[in-house]
């Protein structure tokens, strides 16, 4: 059969409409969803590389994330870093975490590094939460007006719109470069059996530190984002737990390990978050306690929704189609094809 | 006399702590599989003590029993629904299966109870004792004894029994079993039923002596992991010793480092062992 298309038609018409969005859709709302679909897919984009191409789950993504936040922010507040530079700084930060937790784990087996991450996550949340140098419970702002770009605070959406955009397609140009390149097929190969990967003589547990310090730094850099637009982090909105489980479920919905799963995921759900939020009045304007050592927050019932929503696709996704909607495209589209092209 | 009480306290919570982790720990050995809605189990055994005390009435023997039998129930039912399904899937369903199953379950109690604490009103159990100028609850104190003889039940229920020695060959060699005559899904629901059980009680147990709201389970689910790390994968009378360690470290910090550091400690507990001894106390590794 002839192929009437080019493989990079999809592609393109993506890119058209991802640089058209913003001036279709003018009003803040919708400006809004763009660049928080951005964002979503830029971290779950990062998160693929370890969690989806070499098959290492992560679930407490959010501690680079949330040290991605906080670094130019705290830069900003102790000696008035422009927020551009402390970027570079965070990454740094998240890399280093990165092989503190990736050291250890990857010598055993893949549970106990989703485990360490999980755990590691939670104790830098709640620590976080009571170091006085980064705000304790309140956080840290940013600045109020920018001095310059350099210090990337705008009114409008727009900016952050098309630098949101600059980014992911780096991270996807990168994703893709690595799944061409023999570092792809060792991450590939580790996924599918470690041993058999080990014995054809991949280096098993390098290739796994170097997609996790990968990963960690694209993470930390999507967080820096976060925190520029939004101009303040607390230890919620940057090690919270929501953090992480965005990141898990927007890539493998849409298909983890797979180049564009983490975009498809991303527009899916974030519009369906706006939904819930909307018609729910779910606002993160919870507060949190402590009691016995114990911090609680308490969550509106829009939040509450979206969780439940959110563990029922994940459940649904790993007990029937654990590639994800790709995958079942994959599966499904030369079947519609033939019963369309059968009459 | 403070640092006696301190002792005693964290070894009372302690014992609790080893009994939900006996669960988890047991599906580990059992299955090589990690159940990331543990702590939501021990969430729901405290409030399925609370709806039957709302309800029914009633003392700790019928909450205990009613948590116990309920999460049994809940433990197969999700082994048969969900677990059998994946876990010899890809890694990827295997961590998300219970991930997503400990979102839904945490947030759906959000959802029904509310995120206020709650705690069960005053039973039999209520006052204290005195003893050599030692303050001991009698609640906690009746609750970490039935936690610390049901745990040592389990561990005699798993070497000494027909049932363990069947559980023990269907995680030794799952078809060298079948040929045996034991049913593997059989004993692995089994497995999942004792592990949500051993969590509802602690629930319950726990319920008795503290308040509560959804998202302890989190918290609790965490303490597990560092017990069953502590222990050893796999090994019921580690986690034993290490949820009474685990208590004791709990305490200690929170008395000398103040409330909120005693689970930075115990996660950064992790972190180290981790690093320095991964097998854990008794592990075989």
């Amino acid at each position: 059969m002839k192929r009437f298309y080019s493989p990079w038609i999809g592609p393109c018409l993506l890119a058209a409409g991802l640089l058209l969005y913003p001036i279709i859709f003018s009003s803040p709302f919708y400006r809004d969803i763009g660049v928080t679909f951005l964002l979503a897919a830029i971290s779950a984009s990062a998160w693929n590389i370890v969690g989806g191409y070499a098959g290492q789950v992560s679930v407490g993504h959010s501690m680079f994330f949330g040290l991605g936040a906080y670094t130019p922010l705290l830069l900003y507040t102790l000696w008035g870093w422009p927020l551009i530079a402390g970027i570079p700084v965070g990454m740094l930060l998240s890399v280093a975490l990165s092989v503190v937790i990736g050291l250890p784990t990857f010598r055993l087996s893949g549970h106990y590094f989703s485990m360490a991450t999980i755990a590691v996550a939670e104790l830098i949340r709640i620590y976080f939460g009571t170091w006085t140098l980064v705000g304790a419970a309140i956080g840290l702002q940013g600045p109020a007006t920018g001095r310059g770009w350099w210090d990337l605070t705008f009114r409008s959406e727009l900016p952050y719109y098309y630098m949101f955009l600059g980014v992911l397609t780096f991270v996807l140009y990168v994703t893709f470069a690595v799944e061409r390149r023999r570092f792809g097929f060792y991450l590939r190969s580790i996924k599918a059996s470690e041993r058999a990967a080990r014995s054809l003589g991949v280096p098993v547990r390098q290739t796994k530190l170097q997609a996790l310090a990968l990963s960690a730094a694209f993470t930390s850099a999507a967080g820096s984002l976060y925190a520029a637009k939004t101009g303040f982090i607390d230890p919620d909105s940057g090690f919270g737990i929501l953090v992480s489980v965005q990141m898990v479920i927007v890539a493998a919905l849409g298909g983890a390990g797979t180049l564009f799963g983490p975009l498809l995921g991303a527009a899916i759900l974030i519009p369906l978050q706006a939904a819930t939020n909307t018609w729910f009045g779910g606002s993160d304007s919870g507060f949190t306690l402590n009691i016995f050592g114990v911090i609680v927050s308490f969550h509106g019932s829009g939040a509450a929704l979206t969780f439940i929503l959110y563990g029922g696709i994940i459940v649904l996704i790993a007990r029937f189609e654990p590639g994800g909607l790709c995958e079942l495209w994959r599966r499904l589209a030369p079947r519609l094809w033939k019963s369309a092209h059968a009459a | 006399m403070i640092f006696v009480q301190v002792i005693v306290g964290g070894l009372l919570l302690g014992a609790i702590y080893a009994l939900f982790s006996s669960g988890l720990t047991l599906i580990w050995g059992m299955m090589n599989f990690i159940n990331f809605a543990h702590g939501e189990f021990v969430m729901l055994g405290m409030y399925v003590a609370f709806l039957v005390v709302t309800w029914f009435g009633g003392g700790p023997i019928l909450f205990g029993i009613a948590s116990a039998l309920a999460l049994f129930v809940l433990g197969v039912v999700i082994y048969f629904v969900l677990i059998r399904h994946v876990v010899r899937g890809p890694m990827l369903s295997q961590i998300l299966s219970t991930f997503g199953l400990a979102l839904l379950l945490r947030y759906s109690a959000f959802f029904v109870f509310s995120p206020n604490f709650v705690s069960l009103p005053q039973t039999s159990l209520a006052g204290t004792r005195n003893v050599a100028g030692i303050y001991l609850p009698v609640a906690q104190l009746v609750a970490s004894a039935v936690a610390i003889t049901l745990t040592i039940a389990l561990h005699f229920l798993l070497t000494r029994s027909t049932v363990g020695s069947r559980l023990l060959a269907v995680a030794e060699d799952r078809s060298a079993a079948m040929l045996m005559g034991i049913r593997p899904d059989r004993m692995q629901a089994l497995a999942w039923g004792l592990s949500a059980a051993a969590a509802g009680i602690a629930g319950a147990l726990m319920a008795t002596a503290y308040p509560w709201s959804p998202s302890v389970g989190e918290t609790f689910g965490l303490i597990a992991f560092v017990t069953v790390a502590l222990g050893g994968f796999g090994s019921v009378l580690g986690s034993l010793y290490a949820g009474l360690i685990i208590g004791l470290i709990q305490a200690a910090s929170a008395f000398w480092l103040g409330a909120i550091y005693k689970d930075i400690v115990v996660y950064g507990l992790f972190v180290a062992l981790l690093w320095l001894r991964p097998q854990g106390l008794m592990g075989k590794a």
